[in-house]
């Protein structure tokens, strides 16, 4: 079946507590396709992902991923599942107490027979495509938080997936360090196939990767479409997003009217940032 | 100037009632002791189960968790052992003077080593060190979302992280103490030796005669199930470990607190069985 959908998510909700951040989403993505997912700021970007891999539950909805039902299966079929794909997250989670080459070989190490010289081979190639070469003894604390992105990028790549998911893969890069990634992006999925989900709040890199964009906001997709379509849709939440902007329709919780649901509990933030001791001394 | 103190007072005592109240409550409110069997199970599957479907867990990590937990242990926990070796032998000498019954020394020095004092005194240095190292670690995997990613490249983290730990306690724990007994028996020899004018060889002869090979082992049987006790309480506080470093902070403690409760009871009750109970 070459056109069924690599992932396809249905009526998706969530809620945390009585906020409810996912709300009713449906989308689909081919083979070959490269997503962008924009959206402001704690909108539900991550959290949108985190259900897609299966390391969150939905309140309701399904998400089936190569074709599986992956809400309702078990720790063992969700790893299966797992090895097929390829997962950047949003703060590297690099393991710390290894170096950078190790944490890049670590998924080589546990799910292939390779030997060791093929291992680091593949390790020395999956660093140079980041633009890392060199820096494989280095610990994660002592990278730069942009290079830990990228190691995390090799890591994810390690073991070819046919499917990546990046988290905000170019935040805190530098500009050409943006156009690398993104040029490692397009080669992977225009000429090896691969597919990605790109989380992403930079508009050039999202136009210059993307052949399919969504938006998300208030828990819901507020366009979806080509680059092009988003580029020229009418939506004026759309627009403000796109073009940066601090006026528009999209609310940015700056004053205190758009706080209802947390009006019930007094915020008293100076309190604990004095600390419960501090005392008055008049 | 007074009621300041007196107001440090109370919200001193309020605050440390709030806490220890929080520790005992989490056992029935955040499903803790559910969570802890469902963790053994999934030890007990790694360990025992998985590494015949052809899924083994890395020797090399025990090894180096054997350094971390056990190796780098070893000065504090000579010295402790040494230390309770001379208290016990004056103890004992104080006491057994009053009845001329000095040359009974090495068997009390002995007997108490081997069977209370090495197991329960050894755990709580490393419940003290090793367990909370571990459970800040994996607190701190777990915040960062290290636990996550592990996850997410299909490594599974009790597989991954907790066993290593587990088989390293397990063998650690019980060769740290029998070092122990080593050296705290050396305290006491050395007590015997320069204050009471035991020669070596009466001493070393008395102290053996006094403890049958049973002492040694229930003292090992308690230091294995001890070590059980620590490590897996240790890992499930860290795994479960919510809300940023605050969330670290808290379960490291909890973790002390409730290893060092659980192995204390569970001594009790092994003591009990092995001692009392025929
Ligand atoms: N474990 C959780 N418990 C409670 N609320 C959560 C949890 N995870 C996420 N949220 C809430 O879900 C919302 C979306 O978070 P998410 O991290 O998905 O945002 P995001 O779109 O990725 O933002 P950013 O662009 O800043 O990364 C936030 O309001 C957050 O408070
Ligand atoms: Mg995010």
């Amino acid at each position: 079946m070459p056109d069924s959908p690599i992932i396809e998510v249905v009526d998706l909700v969530r809620r945390f507590a009585d906020r409810t951040v996912i709300n009713d989403i449906s989308f689909r993505i081919d083979r070959g396709e490269t997503l962008v997912i924009m959206g402001g700021s704690g909108c539900g970007k991550s959290t949108l992902l985190r259900h897609i891999i299966g390391s969150m539950k939905p309140t309701s909805g399904s998400v089936k991923i190569f074709g599986e039902e992956i809400t309702t299966m078990n720790e063992r079929e969700i790893a299966r599942i797992r090895g097929r794909f390829g997962m950047l997250f949003q703060s590297g989670a690099l393991l710390a107490s290894l170096t950078v080459g190790e944490n890049v070989a670590l998924p080589l190490v546990q799910h292939t027979k390779m030997s060791d010289d093929e291992i680091e081979e593949i390790v020395e190639q999956k660093l140079q495509m980041v633009g890392l070469t060199g820096f494989e003894n280095l610990k994660p604390a002592e990278i730069s938080g942009g290079m830990k992105k990228r190691v995390g990028l090799a890591r994810a790549l390690a073991l070819d997936p046919e499917l990546l998911f990046s988290d905000e893969p170019t935040s805190g890069l530098d500009p050409i360090m943006t156009a690398v990634v993104d040029q490692l992006t397009l080669k992977l999925t225009r000429e090896a196939g691969m597919t990605a989900v790109v989380v992403t709040h930079d508009m050039t890199s999202a136009f210059r990767i993307a052949t399919r964009m969504i938006m998300l906001g208030h828990g819901d997709i507020i366009a979806q479409g080509t680059p092009e379509e988003i580029r020229t849709s009418p939506n004026a939440e759309v627009q403000q997003f796109i073009n940066g902007e601090a006026d528009g329709p999209i609310p940015l919780n700056l004053s205190q009217d758009e706080h209802e649901h947390h009006r019930h509990v007094k915020p008293r933030p100076c309190v604990a940032a004095r600390g419960r001791f501090h005392l008055k001394t008049s | 100037m007074a009621p300041i103190r007196i107001r440090f007072a109370i919200e001193g005592t309020f605050r440390f009632c709030r806490f220890a109240s929080l520790v005992i409550l989490r056992l029935r409110h955040d499903h803790v002791l559910k969570n802890y069997l469902q963790l053994n199970l999934n030890l007990l599957y790694w360990i025992f189960v998985a590494p015949f479907t052809g899924q083994f867990f890395d020797i090399s990590q025990i090894f180096r968790q054997m350094v971390f937990i056990g190796v780098r242990a070893t000065p504090m926990v000579a010295l402790t052992a040494f230390s309770v070796g001379v208290t016990l032998a004056m103890q004992a000498a104080h006491s057994l003077q009053q009845l001329g019954a000095e040359i009974y020394v090495p068997d009390l020095v002995m007997v108490t080593l081997l069977r209370e004092m090495g197991p329960v005194l050894i755990a709580v240095i490393v419940i003290g060190r090793s367990g909370s190292a571990v459970a800040a670690e994996l607190g701190t995997m777990k915040v960062s979302e290290e636990i996550e990613a592990l996850e997410v490249m299909a490594i599974n983290p009790v597989q991954y992280l907790v066993v290593p730990r587990f088989l390293a306690m397990l063998v650690m724990l019980p060769a740290l103490t029998i070092m122990g007994n080593y050296v705290g028996v050396f305290g006491g020899w050395a007590v015997c030796h320069f204050a009471l004018n035991f020669n070596t060889a009466g001493y070393v002869l008395r102290a053996l005669q006094s403890a049958d090979t049973w002492d040694l082992y229930s003292g090992m049987i308690k230091s294995a199930v001890f070590a059980w006790i620590v490590i897996t309480i240790a890992c499930n506080a860290g795994l479960r470990v919510e809300g940023g470093a605050e969330g670290v902070g808290q379960a490291t403690t909890a973790s002390v607190v409730q290893a060092l409760l659980a192995m204390l009871v569970t001594n009790a009750v092994l003591t009990g069985i092995f001692f009392f109970g025929g």
